[in-house]
This record gives structure tokens, sequence and C-alpha cells, in this order.
């Protein structure tokens, strides 16, 4: 990752492709743009860098008419434009690649294409141009299919497709790698510097500074919705780079040895189930281990079976007792509530709306899965014991909101994640599952969340991490699996892996002894 | 484009105050409707809304009208807290009486003082199983409540048509749809000379402050608030759905059951075609207007009964029609609930452009 891109060759002089001048956005709560610069030449790479919550998915949507600014302008090829919907950003050439895709999966890729398109269209004509398109710029696809047996890059082409049809001038891309393996990088990077040799602008929205340094020209730095400066990012180490993100150093976890037995605490064997979703993925044949004092990952691209999985080990779904086996029981049948009684905690990946309830209060929120924690006697609620719970969770997991009384929808997500996995963690689990630990969390509550649970499993407790951050679990995991297309492989310590082999089984090319033939699957 | 955007933080005061708000541009519009009919509001509010309460016997009107609606009230709130809509506790209504009334009728002349508990039980039975049905279909066929309560509203309906004008018809009734009037041991006393309130309105004085502790403190209602506000929280916290099914329905199918004993075995005396006029809907708004609160619901109650009672005033007094009560209650609810809107939302401002 670490070659450098090509000269630029676009005119640093002359008129910028497009010219944003002091753009500012209000919500009811919060500033999400305030007095933005941001210029973009032609044939020019630019990234746009932040954190989540920065700014920048608001600054592209109103680059893209999805929403109106409050004041500042726009200047696109030297002339003053106004952009009041995505039609006219297209009409204009803007494209725009979003995060979450927005196909129909039950239509072909090129009938989801057609939808798109604002002028009229005839689809055998237009397969030929999707077909054409498609291999020039190495995003090979076939128009026929029907989208929902594409993987998550293969969508992403759809989407990318969809936008090179119009042939724009300017092409956003809102964190297009978080879907994709590190193969799939690679090939889309190589897509992008080709369409900008050709003259097309790119905007590169990421906080992955590796991705930014190999790939754009120069970025612009956002924070609390503001600027803070302007970088050439090969010139730039990843450490500055995230100084201008942060405004301070990154921070480092700490990852000692565990001393205590490394007895297996939850296991799971020969898992399998069909999904309830028409679209959902079946688990094949699921067998892992975690041991006391470490912490397992498994990375993969979600859409590959984690949230089958995860309801799975949590006991939101429940199947055959001897499937999940917890400390020795059989608790594959039990219901989540029953798991976290003998020792099972969980962290969901959603944390408004399955992790707390968003109108109640944190002290509220803590009987929700704690309520074996004293917070209830003879069937009647304990508000005392609650609040008391709550506060005592605020305080150890350095939660910063108003109080046990606060409502939970009012928090940020760091610190609601902070407030669960501190409520999960004090109902001393013998096991736990996390699931996108760190997803949407400030850089800051991010490193404390992963030493906190460095640290809780060299107490002694197994923990399971469920992860799209590739980076994050090698640095808190002792051994990695990969979950692909509803498989599992066989978890690997981490020092005998690295990001491309992961990367290879991500696709689902599992070695031969790496996969289990559900032979022995459960009736 | 969407003309409202939701309120960061929702004003806890203004939830409060919306009933209020509600009632107040109820008599509003409730003036406009009577000027445009020829009469004068403030004597009509004054036939609707005092006259009635200038007697004794307008007070124990009252609490005969406000303790059916109180008792349904109550229990339709735990469901409504959970999502689950019972809009049929009419139907239980009915079934309950006619259980309680089955009773009443197999041990016409036995002059015990078991009859009109067992009555009592029988009516609470048979509510609760009438709710019972509905709750089997969600959790075994999900089929949504919403209907089936509703559709077993009119299936009751039609059960008790057939009961009164079948095998409970009273034999000397001049072949009228009605069984035969019941007994004193089947009947709850009244407690004035010459007034109809009696001590069912105790049930739904007990119910009340039963429900108030059940709800503000119980592990169970807790449960059946956080499956109505975040399901998924509930099957991740391991609360079980179904069970929030059933608890909803048989308890609200339970207090409309013994509000339709309390109706045959008080103020109607018997079984026939007009034991409620409408209780078990209009218990909906009174919930609703009680912000699904035990305490709030006793006072939506009496406001409810009060409307009623207006109601009927206004049609001897001021030769208004019938309709003019549920013209009322409909603006009560529609005004409630957007009041309740505007809560949680406010209007956007138009989007200006980028520049001037």
């Amino acid at each position: 990752m670490s070659t450098s891109p090509p000269p630029f060759s676009g005119p640093p002089e002359g008129t910028p492709r497009l010219e944003l001048t002091g753009i500012t956005k209000r919500y009811p709560s919060v500033v999400a743009n305030d007095g933005v610069y941001l210029k973009v030449g032609p044939g020019e790479i630019h990234a746009v860098l932040g954190e989540n919550g920065a700014g920048k998915s608001t600054l592209m949507k109103i680059i893209y008419g999805a929403v109106q600014a409050d004041a500042g302008q726009i200047q696109w090829n030297g002339r003053e434009v106004v952009i009041a919907n995505p039609s006219e950003a297209r009409r204009l050439g803007i494209g725009m690649v979003f995060q979450h895709f927005s196909l129909f999966e039950t239509l072909t890729v090129v009938e989801n294409i057609a939808l798109a398109l604002d002028e009229p269209f005839d689809l055998k004509g237009l397969a030929a141009r999707v077909k054409e398109v498609s291999t020039r710029y190495g995003l090979p696809l076939d128009p026929d299919r029907l989208v929902y047996s594409l993987s998550v890059g293969e969508r992403q082409r759809v989407e990318i497709v969809r936008c090179l049809l119009q042939e724009p001038q300017l092409l956003i891309l809102d964190e297009p790698t978080s879907v994709l393996t590190p193969q799939a990088v690679q090939k889309l990077f190589e897509t992008l510097r080709r369409l900008a040799s050709e003259g097309v602008s790119i905007l590169y929205i990421s906080h992955k500074l590796h991705e930014i340094q190999s790939l754009c020209h120069s970025a612009t730095v956002m924070r609390g919705g503001k600027v803070t400066g302007t970088a050439t990012p090969a010139k730039e180490t990843p450490a500055s780079l995230a100084r201008m993100m942060i405004g301070r150093e990154l921070p480092v976890c700490d990852v000692p040895a565990f001393t205590g037995e490394a007895t297996p605490a939850l296991t799971v064997r020969g898992l399998s189930h069909e999904p309830d979703d028409p679209f959902g993925t079946r688990l094949k044949d699921i067998a892992l281990e975690v041991r006391r004092g470490e912490i397992l990952g498994i990375a993969g691209i979600s859409g590959n079976g984690q949230a089958e999985l995860l309801s799975a080990l949590s006991g939101e779904t429940t199947g055959p007792a001897d499937t999940v086996i917890l400390s020795g029981k059989p608790v594959g049948h039990l219901d989540a509530g029953r798991r976290r009684k003998q020792g099972l905690t969980f962290v969901p990946e959603e944390r408004l709306g399955r992790g707390a309830v968003p109108p109640m209060s944190l002290a509220e929120n803590a009987t929700l899965s704690a309520h074996g924690m004293g917070l209830v006697k003879k069937g009647f609620l304990r508000p005392k014991a609650a609040w008391a719970f709550a506060k005592t969770c605020i305080e150890r997991f350095d939660v910063r909101c108003g109080g046990p009384g606060a409502a939970a929808r009012s928090l940020s997500g760091g610190n609601l994640q902070k407030f669960i996995v501190g409520r999960e963690i004090m109902q001393k689990p013998i096991a736990m599952v996390v699931a996108q630990p760190t997803w949407g969390v400030d850089v800051g509550a991010a490193a404390f969340l992963r030493q906190t649970l460095i640290d809780l499993s060299r107490e002694g407790v197994a923990i399971l991490v469920i992860s799209e951050e590739l980076e994050e679990l090698f640095e808190i995991c002792d051994r990695i699996a990969v979950l692909a297309e509803g498989r599992l492989s066989e978890a690997v310590p981490k020092a005998q892996t690295n990001a491309e082999k992961i990367g290879m089984q991500m696709s689902g090319l599992f070695s031969a002894a790496d996969t289990r033939e559900p032979a022995h699957a459960a009736a | 484009m969407p003309l409202l955007e939701p309120r960061p933080t929702p004003s806890a005061q203004m939830r409060l105050l919306a009933p209020l708000i509600a009632i107040g541009l109820t008599l509003a519009v409730g003036s406009l409707l009577f000027l445009s009919l020829g009469k004068n509001p403030v004597e009509a509010f004054g036939v609707f809304f005092v006259q009635p309460l200038s007697s004794g016997n307008g007070w124990s009107e009252l609490m005969v009208k406000a303790g059916p609606l109180i008792l349904i009230a109550q229990g339709l709130a735990i469901g409504f807290r959970a999502r689950i809509y019972n809009i049929g506790a009419e139907g239980q209504l009915i079934m309950g009486a006619l259980a309680g009334g089955g009773v009443a009728i197999a041990f016409d002349g036995v002059d015990a003082w078991w009859v009109l508990p067992l009555m009592v039980i029988a009516g609470a039975i048979g509510g609760a199983l009438w709710g019972a049905i509905p709750a089997l279909l969600r959790t075994r066929f999900n089929a949504q409540e919403t209907l089936t309560t509703l559709m077993l509203a009119y299936v009751a309906t039609f059960a008790l048509s057939y009961m009164v004008n079948g095998p409970w018809r009273d034999p000397e009734g001049m072949n009228f749809p009605q069984s035969i009037m019941f007994g004193d041991p089947a009947l709850f006393a009244p407690w004035f000379e010459g007034m109809r309130v009696n001590a069912a309105i105790l049930i739904a004085a007990v119910a009340s402050v039963a429900f108030w502790i059940f709800t503000s403190r119980s592990f169970l209602a807790y449960q059946l608030t956080v499956g109505g506000l975040a399901p998924a929280a509930a099957r991740y916290a391991g609360f079980s759905a179904n069970r929030t099914v059933w608890v909803s329905l048989v308890l609200s199918g339970l207090t409309a059951g013994l509000a339709g004993v309390g109706e045959v075995a008080g103020p109607v005396g018997q079984l026939n075609l007009n034991i409620s006029p409408g209780y078990g809907f209009a218990a909906i708004i009174v919930a609703y207007l009680g912000r699904l609160n035990a305490i709030g619901i006793v006072l939506a109650g009496l406001l409810m009964a009060l409307l009623y009672l207006g109601g009927e005033a206004a049609q001897v007094a001021l030769q208004l029609p019938a309709a003019i009560t549920g013209l009322f209650q409909g603006m009560l609810l529609f005004f409630l609930l957007g009041a309740d809107v505007f809560v949680d939302y406010r209007l956007k401002s138009r989007p200006k452009p980028a520049y001037a």
C-alpha cells in the first residue's frame, strides 16, 4: 500500500473544476459544516479526510444537491451554480457513489442502471453500453444478472458504472472501501487512477490514512464541521495526517500477555442456520472456540453471515442446544436472557434500538440487560439500584453524558457504546461477544474501547469480536478467522497471517485445509 | 418535501400539556359548531359541561359512566405501551357481560351472597378469553391484532344478539330482544336512593391503583414498554415477544369483561342490545388522552364521561342530534393526535438556496 500516487497531471493553475466557499449547514442540534472551503482541479483525486461526524458526508450531499447549504457559494468550472437536487447535479456532470447502495435486489444490473437514468433509454442498447464501459474501466459486470446474486464489491461496481455512463466530470465516493477486500481495494484504485488520467475529478471520502496516501493527490482535512487544513498526502506521515484529523497523536493499544489458564469458554460446533430473510446469508457448519484470556477476531465484510452469526451467538435466534456451548454447558436452545444468566454478554452493532432503548434513561437502560444484577427484586424494579449501577458504569467507563438520567439517544455514538460495553462488562461475563466495537466512534473513544476489551480479556474473559476494520482486528486480537459467504475459516494466530491472506479468504477463497465440508452438519 | 422535521429534544412539559391544548381546541371548534347551528356557545357549553354536574344525580351519572371507561382504558393502556393495539374492547366487554349475565340467569332465584362475585369472575374470564383469541392468532399465525380484535367485536355483538333473541330471551318479555331482569342478588345495590352509582365504581378505582403500581414499578410492565419502544432491544434483552402479546390482550380483555359485568349487574340490570354506548371504543380515546398513564386515565375518563352526559343534555335542552357526543369525542382525539405530532416535530422552514 506504500505505492506513491502517479504524478498529478491536471492543471494546478487555471479554473478549478469545483470550488466551494463558506459552505455552512446547520442542523437543529449541530453545525455540520461551518464555512467550508474546498477546491478540486480537473483530473485531481482529492481526499476529504475526517472522523465520523466531521461533516464530510453532509458536504458531499450539498455538492450532490441532496442537501441545501444555509450559506456559501458553489463554483462549477468557474461558474456560480445552485444545485437544487441530485438530478441537476447529474446534469452538471457530478456523480456520486454512496456508502450504502440503493439497488433493487430483484432487478437485473441493467434494469437498476436504467432506473437511475434521467433520459429515455432502450434496455438492449444500454446493456451493450454497460458492458463496454465496465470493461474499459476494469469493472467487469454482467448486465443481465440479478442484483441479489452479486457480491458487495460487484454491487459497488454497478453503482460506479451507473455514474460513469453519464460521463461525469466529478465523481464522489463516500467511504467506498469499507465494503471491499484489500484486493478489491487495489482494483478500485486502478480504476480511479485511470479515470483521473482522463481528466475526471474525484472526491474521495475516507478516514483510512494509508488509502489516502496511496491514492490521493491532495487532501482537505475536516474536524467538527470545519476545515482544519489541506495537505499533500504523499508528503505526510499517517501520524501527521492523524494529528490534523483528530487534533492529537493517534493512541496506541497496550497488549500484555495472558498469564492464566486458557481453557475454552465459548464453543460453537456444527452451527448451520437458514435465514428468515430471503436475502439473508445461510450459515454453513460454523465452528469456533474462544478461550479465556484471548480475543478472537472474525474478519469479513458485512452481509457474509455476520448478522446471522451474531444472533445465533447472542440467543436472539435459537437452535439445537449443542451448537453453542458456554463453559461446557449447551446453551444453543436458550434465548438471549437465559444465555446472559449463564455468563454470555453481547454488545450489538446497533446501539440505539437494540443495545439501548433510545428514549429511556441510562438508568432504565441498565435494567435492559443487567436486571440480574439486583436491579429487579420479586418482579419489581429497583430504580435506586439501577441508578447506582448506571452511575458506576458512567464513572468506570468514562461515559460523557448528563448522568444516569440522560436519555440514551442524547449520547454520542462513542459514549453510548462505552455505556453499553460497560454495562455488559459489569455483569461479569464468562464470554462476551462484541460486534463492530468502534463503528462510528471517534478515535479517542475507539482507543479506549479497544484497550478496555484487551484488559477484560487479560482478566480471563473470552472475547469474540466481529469487525469490518481489519486494522482494528490486527491491533486487538490474538487469533483471527474470516467469515465469507456464511462459512468461517479456521482461526489463525495473528502473527501467522496478514492483510493479504485475510483478504483472499474474504473473497471466499479458503484453502482446502481451511474449508470444513458440512459432513457433520447438525441435522 | 416533508413539511415536518423532528425536534432535537421533545419537551416533556408539552407532552403533558398536549391534552389540555387539545381540550382547548375542541372547545374553540365546538363554539364554532354551536354558532353555526344557531346556538349561543356560552349557553350551549353551560348545558354541555355545567348543567350535568349541578345535581347529585349528575355526579352519580358521571361516576356510572366514568367507571367502565376508566377500567377499560387502564387495560388498553398496558397494550398500547407495548404497541399491541386492541381496538376491540367493545367485543370483550360484551363477552364479559354475556358470561356474567349467563351466571345471573343460571342462578336466577338463588338468594346467595356468592352470585354477584361469581358473575364478576365469570365476566373477567369471558373478556379475557375473548382477548386471548387474537393473542393466539397473533402468536401462532402472525395475524394483526388490530384487525382481529375489531372483527371479533362484531362477532361478539352477533353472539349477544343471538343469545337475547334465542336461548336467553325473557319468555315474558313480549318478544323484545332482552333477557329477564336480574334479581337483587345479581345486582350491585345502588348506594343512594334514586341514583345509579354503585360499588362497581370501586372495581375501577382499585384497578387504577393496581395499574398505577404495575406500570410504574413492575419488571413485566418495563418489558412490555421496551417491546413497544424498541422491539429489537427487547429481543436483545431476551424479553419474550409472545408474552407481551398475551399479557396485553388478555389483560385488556379482562378489564373490558369486568366493565361489561358492571353494566349488566348495574345500570342495565339485564342482557339487551344496548349494554354499552360504545365504551369499548371511547376507552381508546381515554387511554391516549390520559397519556397511557394510570392517573391521567382517571382524569381523561371523567372528562369523557362528562362528554356523554353533556351530549345527552344537549339532546334534551338544545334539540341537538345524538351525534354531537361522537363529534366531540372525535374532535378531542383528532386535536390530541395533532398536538402530539407537534410535540415530537416542528414545521420545517422553507429551504433557502445556497446563495441569495
